[in-house]
């Protein structure tokens, strides 16, 4: 006895069987993908970040085994009698093989259901998503990543630029020099000047060998020579000066922003809108899996441009008429003021119906080619419209020649259409 | 242990009660644990049980599926197929079909058990008089267990295999891996020598003998595959029509793994490796009814034995008796909840009537069991437990009480009749044709179609031939195709299978199928 040792393994690591199941997922990486894209043009928007079920069908997730089949003559006791006597004859069922035979070579599953259901989780979900997916001009941002420095505090040094110059310490530094140096001889000007008062205040000595004036002239000297000596201590030295100290830090340009411009003119229908939608919300998850934090700016136009939040974007409607240079004016403003480039990595997805004033759409091409493309990774516009292109298509052809890296343009006639243009548009290109 | 068996008094005429109950609430502490394994432990010495040492491991309930989804390999390779084992586990646990609640016990020594946490006090009881008790006991007596496997050793060997496997996949790519790997385990059951004692695994052993295979095995293959026959060879007609192998041969992973002509080294170090594990399952697959039986009976026996010596109380027994009766329940063969015999119930009606026939025997049981009926019980059910397997157990000990408390019954199913026949109840003329038709039906060879090795063109075109022998005319099942896929991926030329029923070949597969030209 005493030979059981009992163990609590409970804080050993579960998920003993994770490498199992990425086995399991990866070699069925085909039929779950398909669960996926089906999934992606399912869902509504909101309910993009979750796992998803996934069935396949048994007969492809079967290990096979030799095994008996139906046919022949079987033989097989059972429990349970209640009226059967031995040469009793029961009719088969029509149509159906034998049943009585063939147990425990179906499915060990037990259940003998034809799907083989389970669930992946939205992680999973997302990295099937997003397979075979790249945003272009990745590595490019990658290598100018490791170029982007930040500065950060790291104390005081007495070296530096006058813009670095900090005032109040390096002051403050002055008067304690001042005080160090000066104040003992301060002290005695005020022992001496005490003293000459005492002198001249006291009654005449009528010996003029024992005139004060003597003494005096002593005192005044020294302290006039005392005083000399405290002026000369300077108001500030080059002692003083205290600058700030920056030192540089590699900083991961680990953040995106991405600007969603929507064209919200009366053509554009609702329908238009979800399309673009869920066009923009894959655009957002891809990023959120590459990027640390993403800022969204959501930009829509009509004649004119404004930044709204994302309900406004997507729900308010207008009307009337379509200047799309507004949205990429407003956009370039905001860059500007809050996204350099330096510090970003920019991305922009336009959608529209392809509606602009004809006036309006050469000053949109030379917009974006003069002054946001060269800032952003990639900007993508997708036209919603089942019908002819019209100038605006047109004007940005020309931009896609002169772009083809960092500029792409494709057409949607329906939602089921999404998810390829999607992928086309972000397709992993070949080096 | 000591081999002597200490004989508890009458437990009947004992009075409950005379001890203070261990626990009375039904929370569980590793102390409490600990106070349970030893009165467990005690009683069954009293009973002579002689285990190997335990290692009880508290896991919680997602651990418990992770040790499900590995098939009982408290050390496994990766392999997808557990990965969906996993999967299935973890679907059936959420919706609350499954409970995990029981048993897993490893077949090793120490022998591992696993308790899980979200039990309560008097279902670790049982868990451990069942697994730590019961089945550690029946690992250690039973003859096929001492014949087949080394408990001592299997863990390091899973160790070695696992190592083994992952180094494979560095090197050769997961892929490639995973291809021979299936393939392998389609042919899992296949890969035991079934009348031959097979040396016992040893990790240490395995891996010095690893090189050495390496070096020589490439040469054998060569001799076999020497490719310029002698021209004497070819004027013997006898030489000539000589097959190789001489013998058919059952065990198709021990053959391919040595004659296989294209396999790399690593391949057949694989192939080797789930014949083994193959030969480590091959008692278990033999023995569930005895198996079980045997823990059932001992969870059941060591818990009363407990009550009698007033260590537990009646609310511990009361939900024991709940937890015991929902194992041996038989559903009859027309309930929807029926999915064939229960091996935990067939078993422990066996061992309990056994028993019974020892201690109480009628005129039935002097008849039937004349050697055994007033024989000591204890004796008589460790010389059950030591001496057979599933098919000869119930050929041997199936009473007449047994299968009238079961009703059991047979029925034909003859593809050639419009009609199922009752061929035995439980009566006077069926009880002896009704034993050997359930004994026959946990016969491996007869739930198994019979498949062997038939023959290798060595001097054409290298194929290999495989023969089934069909039994009373089934066939072999829908997945056959594919498995001789997988035969043909191992073997790497042309595979036939061909069922031959009394001479004559009634069923061929070939790999890849025969193209039409040819006809």
């Amino acid at each position: 006895m005493g030979m059981t040792h009992i163990v609590d393994r409970r804080l050993n690591g579960k998920n003993k069987s994770a490498v199992n199941r990425e086995r399991f997922l990866r070699r069925y990486r085909h039929h779950i993908k398909k669960a996926v894209a089906d999934a992606v043009h399912k869902r509504s928007i909101t309910d993009v970040e979750r796992g998803e079920k996934v069935s396949i069908p048994t007969r492809d997730i079967d290990e096979p085994i030799f095994h008996h089949g139906q046919g022949g003559r079987r033989e097989m006791v059972h429990p349970g009698n209640q009226e059967f006597v031995a040469g009793d004859m029961i009719p088969k069922p029509q149509g159906g093989g034998g049943q009585g035979g063939g147990q425990g070579q179906a499915s060990p599953d037990g259940e003998g259901m034809d799907e083989f259901a389970f669930q992946i989780t939205q992680e999973e979900f997302l990295d099937f998503l997003f397979d075979d997916l790249e945003l272009p001009n990745l590595a490019r941002k990658k290598l100018k990543d490791t170029e982007a420095f930040k500065y950060v505090r790291a104390g005081f040094t007495n070296q530096g630029v006058p813009a670095k110059l900090d005032v109040v310490r390096s002051l403050r530094g002055a008067h304690a020099r001042r005080l160090g140096l000066g104040g003992a001889r301060k002290k005695k000007i005020r022992d001496l000047e005490k003293q000459l008062q005492a002198l001249k205040s006291a009654p005449e000595d009528l010996d003029p060998a024992f005139s004060h004036d003597d003494q005096i002239k002593v005192l005044e000297d020294e302290i006039a020579r005392l005083k000399a000596n405290v002026r000369r201590i300077p108001f500030i030295d080059e002692i003083d000066l205290r600058y700030r100290q920056h030192v540089k830090q590699p900083k991961p340009a680990t953040s995106a922003v991405m600007f969603c411009l929507m064209d919200v003119s009366g053509s554009m229908t609702q329908m238009h809108k979800d399309i673009a939608k869920r066009f923009f919300i894959l655009l957002y998850l891809f990023l959120k899996k590459n990027y640390k934090k993403i800022d969204v700016v959501f930009i829509r136009h009509h004649t004119s441009a404004k930044e709204v939040d994302e309900e406004e974007f997507f729900y308010s409607r207008e009307t009337g008429g379509t200047i799309v240079s507004s949205a990429i004016k407003l956009m370039h403003k905001i860059i500007e003021s809050r996204y350099s480039p330096s510090e970003w990595n920019i991305y922009a997805a336009q959608a529209s119906d392809g509606d602009n004033w004809n006036d309006d759409s050469p000053v949109c091409g030379k917009l974006l080619a003069d002054s946001i493309l060269p800032l952003v990774q990639y900007y993508a516009y997708v036209e919603i419209t089942p019908q002819d292109h019209q100038m605006l298509w047109y004007e940005y052809e020309k931009i896609l020649e002169r772009f083809p890296q960092s500029f792409a343009m494709q057409q949607i006639a329906d939602p089921g259409e999404i998810y390829p243009v999607f992928r086309q548009l972000f397709e992993r290109k070949a080096a | 242990m000591s081999k002597t068996v200490d004989r508890p008094n009458a437990p009947e005429n004992q009075q409950p009660g005379a001890r203070k109950p261990i626990s009375t609430g039904s929370e569980w502490t590793f102390e409490l644990i600990q106070q349970y394994d030893e009165e467990i432990a005690r009683c069954a010495q009293e009973f002579g049980l002689d285990t190997y040492p335990n290692q009880i491991e508290v896991i919680s309930a997602e651990q418990m599926m992770d040790a499900y989804s590995s098939v009982g390999m408290p050390v496994g390779y990766h392999h997808w197929s557990f990965g969906k084992q996993f999967l299935n586990t973890a679907k059936g646990y959420q919706r609350g079909q499954m409970g995990l609640a029981y048993e897993i016990v490893i077949n090793s020594n120490p022998c591992i058990a696993y308790l899980m946490e979200e039990n309560t006090l008097p279902m670790q009881a049982l868990v451990i008089a069942h697994a730590c008790y019961g089945h550690n006991s029946f690992f250690k007596g039973n003859y096929l267990f001492r014949t087949w496997t080394d408990a001592s050793a299997i863990i390091d060997y899973l160790v070695f295999a696992r190592n083994y496997v992952a180094e494979c996949e560095e090197r050769h790519g997961v892929d490639a891996v995973e291809e021979i790997l299936d393939s392998c385990h389609a042919l899992m059951n296949y890969g035991v020598d079934r009348y031959k004692r097979p040396p016992p695994i040893s990790a240490a052993e395995e891996a010095r003998r690893q090189k050495e295979r390496e070096e020589y095995q490439q040469r054998r293959i060569n001799d076999l595959w020497r490719t310029i026959p002698r021209l004497d060879d070819d004027d013997d007609p006898v030489r000539r029509q000589r097959r190789f192998p001489e013998e058919p041969q059952e065990n198709l992973l021990y053959f391919i793994e040595k004659n296989a002509p294209l396999l790399e080294t690593w391949q057949r170090e694989i192939i080797r490796i789930v014949r083994k594990l193959g030969q480590y399952f091959y008692p278990q697959r033999q023995t569930q009814v005895m198996n079980e039986g045997w823990a059932t009976f001992w969870h059941y026996t060591l818990l009363h034995r407990m009550y009698d010596k007033g260590l537990v109380n009646d609310g511990f027994m009361l939900e024991f008796l709940q937890s015991h009766s929902a194992v041996v329940y038989q559903p009859p063969f027309n309930s929807p909840w029926y999915s064939g015999i229960n091996p935990y119930t067939l078993g422990f009606s066996i061992f309990t009537d056994l028993r019974r026939i020892c201690e109480t025997p009628t005129e039935e049981d002097r008849e039937w069991f004349p050697d055994i009926a007033g024989s000591d019980w204890l004796e008589t059910l460790h010389f059950a437990m030591r001496n057979f397997k599933d098919e000869s157990f119930i050929q041997q000990f199936l009473s007449p009480k047994v299968m009238r408390d079961l009703k059991l019954f047979a029925i034909e199913n003859d593809d050639q009749e419009d009609h199922y026949t009752v061929t035995a109840i439980h009566d006077d003329p069926g009880y002896r044709p009704l034993r050997e038709k359930l004994a026959r039906q946990y016969n491996l060879s007869y739930r198994e179609p019979n498949i062997q090795v038939w023959n290798v063109d060595v001097r054409g075109d290298r194929s290999l031939t495989l023969r089934h022998i069909p039994v009373d005319r089934v066939p072999l099942g829908e997945d056959t195709e594919e498995v001789v896929r997988h035969v043909h991926r191992l073997w790497g030329f042309d595979v036939h299978l061909e069922s031959v029923d009394d001479g004559t070949v009634v069923e061929e597969y070939h790999c890849p199928p025969p193209s039409p030209i040819e006809e």
